[in-house]
């Protein structure tokens, strides 16, 4: 604590009572009858107090006696917000993060404004200066660091105190102490150009001082930034008013009594009334060294945080793992977890293997985000750089092996959600590089999350708002399911379920809880799809009850995951599916479309969407005889009749004589195509057959999700082939081009071209062995438009076309099964309900909703 | 004395337990009021408001496991529990349903 500092009130709680212990030597008396371990903390700072809660949320407290010393008389504060506090935009109360209350009543004794002197680590016991002792079984050092003060002459006062004047910039009590002084101070000198001192720079500024900036190294920022992006910084720093110098370091500091100047190595002198002192920082080794624990630049501890004494660990930014020592809050929390994992017993095999550091900050009124590296190291290190100086922008990324190593982006951090998640969880990066960094305005043009206001709506399906999101995530939800449980966002069509995950990441700030469930193919069976398919196969399941007693945890049923598992064991036993009716949707119960006042939609096959004469007297008659409210033709070329009542459904489809088109189902819906080649002077090939053709065969294939296909006699796509799941487009000389991946609902993409075949049969045979990996690999309910760009469309054709894994034959034949296995829902269940009462009414007496009939 | 109206409910024969198979729900009368039926696969019965109390739905034509019914046009749940719904919309109202010699007899 600098001179002249007066300690006007502890932070974060109750003033310290007298201290009641002797002077002379004592032993701290324990509760001999409490049986609990003794875990001792030394230090209350950020890393120290994080672990005691840590250990807390185990059940910890029942285990151990916890007692921590801390160095400063405050309770634990946030020190990553004393620059805030600094600059005067947060009061020091914000900036508590635990009481001194919250010590006492979570049973933790805090010793606070004590220091600790030497262990004894023959006997377990700590010295501390006010003469006490404190035994113990587990010891933890969190002794974080301390400012370095460079040598310079008459920096220090005779009795080694700093010269009144000069401050470190690291505890509470020295930003008071500055606080305090700014209003006596015109000329402000901050020695240093990394973070610290250009946040203390920036905040000097804001009380009006003139301030200097001196920096030892030619660019700013040097150890997170290139020159380049120092430069950029340089110019923005200037911008604010702040006199940047660069490459020069202080020699003297100049006064008696009071700092009154510093001189540079390069004979210059600068006057200032107030030298701050950011020159970086200094793990606190001290005590280590002292009680004989190994001490390189930190003290060294194994992948458990254990120095080398069996009982004494060191985490946070005193401690030094695999030769590394990190000076950010995110290691020292992640340490914190691990020991308390270990200690605890929670996981007693738990490991710290290092940290992945990324830093997202506003320095000195510029957005700064900075993860990884910083420059390519090796020869073919991808590099991208984008700069503009003028704007005080400047981004880049490395990437190594298609893998994020680094990126630096200062002015402009629109992009950090997604370059952290891509940095730490290593995921896939866009093959266009540069959309690593900007948005392409391509007709997808993105908002950024950070950007959206509140009051935007994220989920139109069931009026969902950014804010609500916002809310559940601050709340504590932040698992992505969970949100989605509780605010019902991305539970209509699912089409802004990428954009609830992307504000759940922001709102959670990366802090996002890893949702097991979101890899299982349905939520009751904690398997994802390849694993289940195994099991169903081993274990011989053929109905959705016996996958439910055999893989669901306790056997338990679930409602929600009942359709998904249906569609699945009929997709892998074909005719040999032990059907249970229960375990179907309320769709394929009846076989038609529930409508939302209760009635039923029938919309008869219509392959090709060719139809005739007769069939359309057929269902005109129809319509007219049972009172149909509503004749449509629907998108997909057919016929729709609405407002059916259940009870008239198996007469209607038997006066109908035509079989069902399956538009209710997860399943291969049907084809469009447009008039091709028989009539159209354009048509290059005979569109109207091929289309038939594949709705013949794969009329009724389950599948994940529905699937909507197309074939078109060219190019000018009359039948909208490119925007199909499948869409097969005839070029010319007997070629056919098959896309796959397309849609044209909630979300309109192009199809990826997967083959151009010379025939309608091949086309045939590539669109099955298409559907068929699909359903087998696809999870439930995702359509072919995620499928494909999450698989790849490489690997896609390497598998299907180069028969890479040896699957072709397999899929060939595990398709032709399904197709062996169709029959007519229709023709099935209109003689004879499957089940009693399978077209009774469930709304007989009240009026029913009110559909206008047009 | 004080008058308080009295509210006693009343029980009736709405069917056989085998009109509604195992897992499924089937809705009928009761003395006036619409009730879905509902004979889950532990063989246990529930019975409930026949339409969703979100938007009308028919809850007869639901989706059920041994804890929640799911509504089929928007999949609210309801808890056989408490009829709470566990997706925030109102509750559904559960009637007492017991079988009886082989009668679904339902109290409302």
């Amino acid at each position: 604590m600098g001179p002249g500092v007066a300690v006007s009130r502890v932070l974060g709680g109750r003033v310290m009572p007298p201290s009641p212990f002797h002077p002379t030597s004592f032993r701290l008396d324990v509760d001999e009858f409490d049986e609990r371990a003794s875990l001792v903390v030394v230090g209350n700072g950020m890393a120290g107090a994080r672990f005691v809660e840590e250990v807390l949320e185990r059940g910890g407290g029942e285990q151990f006696r916890i007692t921590v010393l801390g160095e400063e008389p405050h309770g634990n504060y946030n020190r990553i917000m004393l620059s805030p506090v600094l600059a005067g935009e947060s009061h020091e109360d914000d900036i508590v993060l635990n009481s001194h209350d919250w010590y006492a009543d979570n049973g933790v004794t805090l010793r606070a404004g004590v220091r600790v002197e030497r262990i004894d680590t023959a006997a377990k016991v700590v010295h501390a200066a006010d003469g006490s002792v404190t035994a113990y079984d587990h010891l933890v050092l969190a002794t974080g660091s301390y400012s370095f003060i460079p040598p310079m002459t008459g920096v220090r006062a005779a009795d080694g105190e700093l010269l009144p004047g000069v401050y470190g910039f690291r505890t509470i009590d020295e930003t008071r102490a500055m606080l305090d002084a700014v209003g006596r101070c015109e000329k402000a000198v901050v020695m240093g150009g990394g973070l610290l001192g250009l946040e203390a720079a920036r905040a000097l500024q804001g009380h009006g001082l003139q301030v200097d900036l001196v920096h030892a190294m030619p660019h700013l920022m040097n150890v997170q930034l290139d020159a380049e992006a120092g430069a950029i910084l340089k110019k923005s720093v200037e911008s604010l008013g702040i006199t940047v110098h660069l490459d020069v370091f202080a020699t003297e500091v100049f006064g008696t009594g009071h700092v009154e100047g510093v001189g540079l190595a390069d004979g210059r002198r600068i006057d200032a009334d107030l030298l701050v002192v950011a020159a970086g920082v200094r793990p606190s080794t001290d005590l280590g060294v002292r009680s004989g624990l190994e001490v390189e630049r930190g003290i060294v501890v194994d992948d458990q945080l254990r120095t080398d004494d069996p009982d004494v660990y060191a985490i946070g930014e005193c401690a030094q793992h695999r030769g590394e020592v990190y000076g950010l809050v995110a290691p020292a929390w992640e340490h914190a977890k691990v020991l308390a994992d270990v200690l605890t017993g929670t996981d007693p095999d738990a490991e710290y293997h290092g940290s992945r550091t990324a830093t997202k900050l506003k320095v000195a009124g510029v957005d700064v985000a900075v993860m990884g590296i910083n420059t390519p190291e090796r020869d073919d290190d991808e590099f991208l750089v984008i700069s503009e100086p003028k704007r005080g922008v400047h981004l880049s990324v490395v990437i190594r092996d298609d893998t994020l190593v680094g990126a630096t982006l200062l002015g402009d951090t629109r992009k950090v959600a997604f370059l952290t998640q891509a940095f730490d969880r290593g995921a896939p990066l866009p093959e266009e590089r540069i959309r690593l960094l900007v948005d392409l305005s391509d007709g997808a043009e993105e908002v950024g999350v950070a950007e959206m206001p509140g009051d935007s709506q994220v989920c139109n399906c069931n009026g969902v708002t950014k804010g609500a999101i916002c809310a559940v995530v601050a709340d504590g939800c932040t698992a992505l399911g969970g949100v989605m449980d509780r605010t019902r966002a991305g539970k209509g069509c699912g089409s802004c379920k990428s954009l609830v995950k992307q504000i759940v990441e922001w709102a959670a700030d990366g802090d996002l809880t890893e949702d097991p469930s979101a890899s299982w193919y349905v939520p009751g069976i904690p398997m994802a799809k390849p694993e289940l398919i195994a099991a169903i196969r081993e274990q011989d399941l053929r109905s959705v009850s016996a996958v439910f007693a055999a893989l669901a945890p306790a056997g338990k049923e679930d409602a929600k995951s009942k359709m998904g598992l249906t569609s699945l064991l009929k997709m892998l036993w074909g005719v040999d599916f032990v059907p249970e009716k229960d375990g179907e949707f309320i769709n394929d119960r009846v076989h038609a479309n529930i409508q939302r006042d209760g009635t039923f939609s029938v919309v008869p096959q219509m392959k090709g969407g060719v139809t005739t004469p007769a069939q359309l007297r057929r269902i005109a008659d129809v319509a007219e005889k049972y009172e149909v409210p509503m004749v449509k033709v629907t998108g997909g070329q057919r016929i729709d009749l609405l407002g059916v009542r259940k009870e008239d459904l198996p007469a209607m489809w038997s006066d109908l004589g035509m079989p069902s088109g399956y538009a209710y189902g997860k399943s291969m819906r049907t084809v469009k195509t447009c008039v091709g080649s028989d009539f159209c002077r354009f048509g290059l090939g005979d569109s109207t057959q091929l289309g038939i053709d594949l709705e013949s065969r794969f009329q009724g294939i389950e599948s994940p999700a529905k699937m909507k296909l197309a074939v078109v006699g060219c190019p000018r796509n009359c039948a909208e082939a490119y925007v199909k799941d499948v869409g097969v487009v005839a070029v010319g000389n007997g070629k056919w081009e098959v896309h796959v991946g397309g849609a044209a609902g909630a979300t309109v993409r192009k199809g990826d071209l997967l083959a151009t075949v010379d025939s309608p049969e091949a086309v045939v045979t590539l669109a099955g062995r298409f559907m068929q990996y699909y359903r087998e690999n696809a999870n439930w309910l995702e359509r072919t438009y995620d499928f494909v760009p999450r698989i790849g469309l490489e690997k896609i054709k390497q598998v299907l076309l180069e028969d890479s894994e040896g699957l072709v034959a397999e899929l060939d034949a595990n398709m032709q099964r399904s197709v062996d296995a169709y029959t007519d829902p229709w023709g099935q269940d209109g003689g004879e309900p499957s089940t009693p009462g399978q077209f009774r009414p469930s709304l007989p007496l009240i009026p029913l909703p009110e559909v206008p009939v047009r | 004395m004080s008058l308080t109206e009295l509210r006693t409910s009343t029980a009736y024969t709405v069917g056989r337990v085998e009109e509604v198979p195992p897992g499924e729900g089937r809705a009928f009368v009761a003395g006036g009021v619409q009730v879905a039926v509902f004979r889950l696969r532990d063989g246990s019965l529930h019975a409930t408001q026949a339409a969703c109390p979100h938007a009308g739905g028919p809850l007869a034509d639901g989706q059920t496991d041994v804890d929640v019914l799911v509504c089929p046009l928007h999949l609210y749940a309801y808890r056989w529990s408490d009829g709470a719904s566990t997706s925030g919309t109102a509750p559904v109202r559960l009637y007492p349903v017991r079988d009886v010699d082989g009668d679904l007899v339902v109290e409302v």
